[in-house]
């Protein structure tokens, strides 16, 4: 493989086995200033250049900090947001140049979960009128039919059927939630987004939301994009985890692979602060400290983003981007590995390896 | 830190709401309403105030008097002044003796309907524009809140002044003027709303099902914005009663003889020494039933988004 | 004794729907040098029963006792406790900005947070600010101290509180969720530094928290909360390992990644209960896979089940682990005193 091409992951799988297919994704968002004549004085930018394939049936993972685009890069994905570039082909169809009104028929196959359990629902409208929103927008059912419809798919997240005359607040997150769920999936969609679902919930009512939308994966063959800072949660709901950093999908890998052998200096430093409910593990776990804090998105590095924090960083990380490229070796010639394992790194973290900054 | 920010950024305990489960926000509302003794003191009063405006016309020939009928005998003293309360007068006179408490009936007919009037008209216009503004992204909202600032920058009792001076007084020209500087503090109070429940996840959601701009703006955000505009309209009411009392007492209202508070109030200024009644009642009825508006409105805020809900709701 | 002894401290707020019994009744105490771990949900009441010790809990009705180095911190006037919030103990909040007056500047905010404590000159006190942001890990201390606070990053604000939080080397810090707000990396920093200066200042911790995560990096001893109550309190590792209370266990069993999951995440059913009408009996007894006839009717007291170890719940003192073994015999033993119309919690999906 020559040096600085990138490479689909995994080039030996059929091609309509991938749901949705992105390449080169950019989402900037202006910043403007002015009362009367706004001036763009700068740009955020939020998605910048990212290539990602899903597959159908799979829960691909998210993860990433605060500011890294991972909401940003969900919302490209379903086209809630315009792209600034790039293409998202969804199910052999390009999505993304649709307007409003093309898109339509796609938002029957794409639907979003959300995390705030308080904030995605209407307060103001009754929990049937709600779930039962997909079905009047799309003229699909009416009446009684959706009264029927909208009961089941109560029946079917856990709610009580009899409670469709509620209204959100009278629900408890755990429950508000479950109306989220029970929403997206009305129209038996081929995509589930899902942002965040359980960070904003207690943690004992996390875990039957996670066994919920697992068992409805099994039971409709759903495809998830799962997006969560929590790294826990996504090693247990994924089948292949993606790693962002400002912009950048910086890794991606099966999760096992991932979470066993990261090769990303930032992976590395991620899965090693994130926290363990296991004082074991704690102890045993030697802490990677990154300096400072993530950069700005409006002014992000040259060079690989990660370069200001990285302890292997050098002087070349500082000029040249790096692509998403197999496995750990970067000499010209090398082997492409099988696996599916990419990394945007220079200088990727080889097993066994100790990265300098550990405590 | 206040306490309150404390014991929010505390954790929230649950609250049981068995009992209010199915009902819906208006019902807990008008729940909440009706234990409120000022509400209901308020409410009543404003009813009775409709009720007087309606039947004004048997009220003064129960009472004995026409609004413009001037008594030749018993309305004048022998100098030519107002004559004070008495049993042919309970109220008094006027200067051109005529009963003070129908003119103050016939009165409350013209504040209320005037102000009322006005008040929706306001509202109205404010809810669609500032709507608009609000809901149609950064290019939309520039244009309508540049007009918003305009109208709202107006010196409005000169404008006022001269458009009646130019296109003569009349009932609805003063309804028009009092909407025209009333709908733009509307329209920017729903604009603000509008912006930030726009940014809700549930407006995301409705998007991300294909929902059309029109189904959000009426399915979505309209019914979030009902409780503020009611409350901002149960408080613009009294503001417009006594714009309209303002414009007749500077005498581009309601014409003379037809009553209005306003001009009661300015035929008054000349006589007040001699005769306070003249002065008085027209101003009580003023003063009361602003007082009443703003007091339900008040209560209706409470009502609406109680901060005992802010507090354990969430 | 003990730095702190807090002995059955109650706190309810009265509001317009009823009385919200937020803590019912909970005993703890920390040493210098020593962590406790505060776990729950939230309305477990954990927040309340730390901040309401030095006077922060709005409003709230207290009845118990807190002895601070054998002063009850309930009975103070509002003078001496503010003399002991700062010098004595200090809190750090979840959200920095509670903390940091926006309108001036960092520096000049710990300046006179020590200079109200204590006699020395602006120069001394701003030599200390400064010395006291590098060592919390802010670069260039001398021209940062002058910064506003939104001058500071998330992670670098949280650390200028615990630097104003540390300024007058209290005895005791009371941390509310410090890093919940906090991105991962960041989170790590901010941990290794509390860890570090609770070394280095010897003073004791009390670390609220819903994360097990965060309690498994930092806490010696953990006591778990919910609904008001104490329901389990041990050692860091028998809480982990050895939980005795269902509702511990249940914890450690839906978390992805504790030590009781294995791959498959097993729910506590229901939901947190409220806490102005409370579930008769032991008030866990509606989401319980265990309960028995009396917990229905009584309320368990915190009762020996080891060593240092309590637990609120009537089960055997022996069965506590997260072992398939104990399990069964928990499920037995609560069969056997369940009569038939006992309702028990089911799995959710």
């Amino acid at each position: 493989m020559i040096e600085d091409t990138p490479q689909p992951p995994a080039g030996t799988r059929p091609a309509d086995d991938d749901l949705v297919r992105a390449t080169g994704v950019v989402k900037y968002f202006p910043i403007r200033r002015g009362i009367i004549f706004k001036h763009e004085i700068g740009q955020v930018r939020a998605v910048d250049g990212v290539d990602l394939t899903v597959r159908r049936g799979e829960t691909l993972g998210l993860v990433g900090e605060t500011g890294c685009g991972k909401s940003t890069l969900a919302r490209c994905l379903t086209r809630l947001y315009p792209l600034t570039a790039g293409q998202v082909v969804f199910d052999g169809t390009d999505i993304s140049t649709l307007n409003r009104g093309q898109l339509r028929p796609f938002r029957r196959d794409v639907q979003m979960i959300f995390q705030d359990p308080y904030g995605s629902l209407n307060p103001r409208r009754r929990v049937g009128s709600i779930i039962g929103d997909p079905f009047a927008i799309h003229g699909v059912a009416d009446g009684a039919e959706r009264k029927r419809k909208v009961q089941e798919l109560m029946e079917l997240v856990g709610l009580n059927p009899e409670h469709y005359n509620r209204f959100p607040a009278d629900f408890s997150g755990g429950q508000r939630q479950r109306i989220g769920v029970a929403r997206a999936l009305a129209l038996r969609p081929k995509l589930i987004v899902c942002d965040e679902p359980v960070s904003a919930l207690d943690v004992s009512i996390q875990a039957q939301i996670i066994n919920l939308l697992e068992s409805l994966q099994d039971d409709f063959g759903l495809t998830y994009v799962f997006i969560a800072h929590d790294l826990s949660v996504v090693e247990h709901v994924s089948d292949r985890v993606g790693v962002m950093y400002l912009g950048r999908l910086v890794e991606l890998a099966e999760v096992d692979e991932l979470y066993r052998h990261p090769h990303h200096p930032y992976t590395v430093a991620l899965l090693s602060a994130a926290g363990t409910p296991d004082p074991n593990k704690a102890r045993k776990r030697e802490r990677i400290l990154l300096t400072g804090d993530v950069p700005s998105p409006i002014d992000p590095p040259s060079g690989c983003r990660f370069h200001p924090r990285c302890p292997k960083a050098r002087d070349r990380c500082s000029v040249d981007d790096p692509v998403l490229m197999p496995g750990t070796d970067r000499r010209p010639g090398a082997e492409p590995t099988g696996d599916g394992h990419v990394t945007a790194c220079h200088y990727p973290v080889l097993p066994g390896e100790v990265l300098a900054g550990r405590t | 830190m206040s306490t309150t920010e404390l014991f929010e950024s505390a954790e929230v305990p649950t609250i049981d709401t068995s009992g209010t489960l199915g009902r819906s926000p208006w019902q807990l509302a008008w729940a909440r309403l009706r234990r409120d003794r000022v509400a209901l003191v308020c409410g009543a009063f404003i009813v009775l105030l409709g009720l007087v405006a309606a039947f004004a016309g048997p009220l003064s020939k129960l009472i004995g008097w026409s609004p413009t009928q001037q008594d030749r005998i018993n309305g004048l003293t022998p100098d030519g002044l107002p004559a004070p309360p008495s049993v042919h007068h309970l109220l008094g006179t006027d200067n051109l003796g005529r009963d003070v408490l129908v003119r103050v009936i016939y009165g409350t007919r013209v504040s209320l309907a005037v102000g009322v009037a006005a008040a929706v008209a306001a509202v109205l216009i404010g809810v669609i524009v500032g709507l608009i503004a609000g809901y149609f992204g950064p290019a939309v909202d520039a244009i309508v809140s540049r007009l918003m600032d305009v109208v709202l920058s107006f010196p409005f009792l000169l404008f006022a002044i001269a458009l009646v001076s130019v296109v003569g007084p009349s009932e609805l020209v003063e309804i028009g003027v009092i909407a025209f500087f009333s709908w733009a503090a509307v329209g920017r109070i729903v604009r603000g709303q509008t912006l930030s429940i726009r940014e809700k996840e549930y407006i995301e959601a409705a998007r991300s099902l294909g929902a059309s701009d029109r189904r959000i703006m009426f399915v979505d955000v309209l019914p979030n914005l009902v409780a503020p505009v009611l409350v901002y309209t149960t408080l613009l009411i009294p503001v417009s009663i006594v714009f309209e009392a303002t414009l007749s007492y500077l005498g581009v209202g309601i014409i003379p003889p037809t009553p209005s508070w306003g001009n009661m109030i300015s035929d008054a200024q000349d006589v007040y020494q001699q005769a306070w009644w003249f002065l008085l009642f027209p101003g009580i009825a003023l003063i009361a039933t602003t007082l009443a508006f703003n007091l339900l409105g008040d209560s209706v805020r409470d009502a609406l988004d109680p901060r005992t809900e802010r507090l354990f709701a969430k | 004794m003990a730095l702190l002894e807090v002995r059955d401290l109650t706190v309810e707020f009265p509001t317009t729907d009823g009385l919200v019994k937020a803590v019912r009744g909970v005993s703890f105490e920390v040493d210098s040098g020593e962590t406790l771990g505060i776990v729950g949900e939230s309305g477990s009441g954990k927040t309340v029963c730390t901040l309401s010790l030095i006077g922060l809990a709005g409003g709230g009705r207290r009845g118990g006792q807190a002895l601070f180095r054998g002063q009850d911190l309930l009975t103070m006037s509002a003078d001496e406790l503010r003399a002991v919030r700062g010098a004595g103990i200090a809190a750090i909040f979840q959200d920095p900005l509670s903390s940091l007056h926006p309108l001036y500047r960092v520096g000049w905010q710990i300046v006179e947070m020590i200079r109200s404590h204590e006699d020395v000159s602006k120069a001394v006190a701003r030599k200390r600010a400064i010395d006291l942001l590098g060592l919390v890990g802010i670069p260039q201390p001398a021209r940062r101290v002058d910064d506003y606070p939104h001058q500071f990053s998330g992670g670098m604000r949280q650390r200028a509180m615990i630097a104003m939080a540390l300024a007058l080397n209290p005895d005791l810090v009371i941390a509310d969720e410090p890093t919940t707000a906090l991105d991962a990396t960041v989170q790590a920093q901010v941990i290794d530094l509390m860890v570090r200066l609770q070394k280095e200042f010897h003073s004791g911790l009390i670390m609220i928290t819903h994360d097990l995560g965060v309690v498994a990096d930092i806490a010696d001893r953990v006591l778990v909360m919910y609904a008001g109550k104490a329901v389990e309190t041990a050692e860091l590792d028998d809480v982990f390992y050895h939980p005795h209370h269902p509702y511990t266990k249940g914890l450690l069993e839906s978390i992805p990644g504790a030590s009781g999951t294995r791959g498959k995440l097993r729910p506590i059913p229901g939901s947190p209960p409220s806490l102005i009408r409370l579930p008769s009996g032991c008030s866990f007894h509606p989401r319980c896979r265990y309960v028995m006839d009396r917990c229905l009717t009584d309320e368990p007291p915190l009762m020996d089940v080891g060593a240092a170890h309590r637990s609120a719940c009537w089960l055997p003192a022996t069965l506590s682990g997260l072992a398939e073994g104990t399990e069964a015999q928990r499920m037995k033993v609560a069969e056997a005193a369940r009569s038939e119309d006992t309702p028990v919690a089911e799995g959710e999906s």
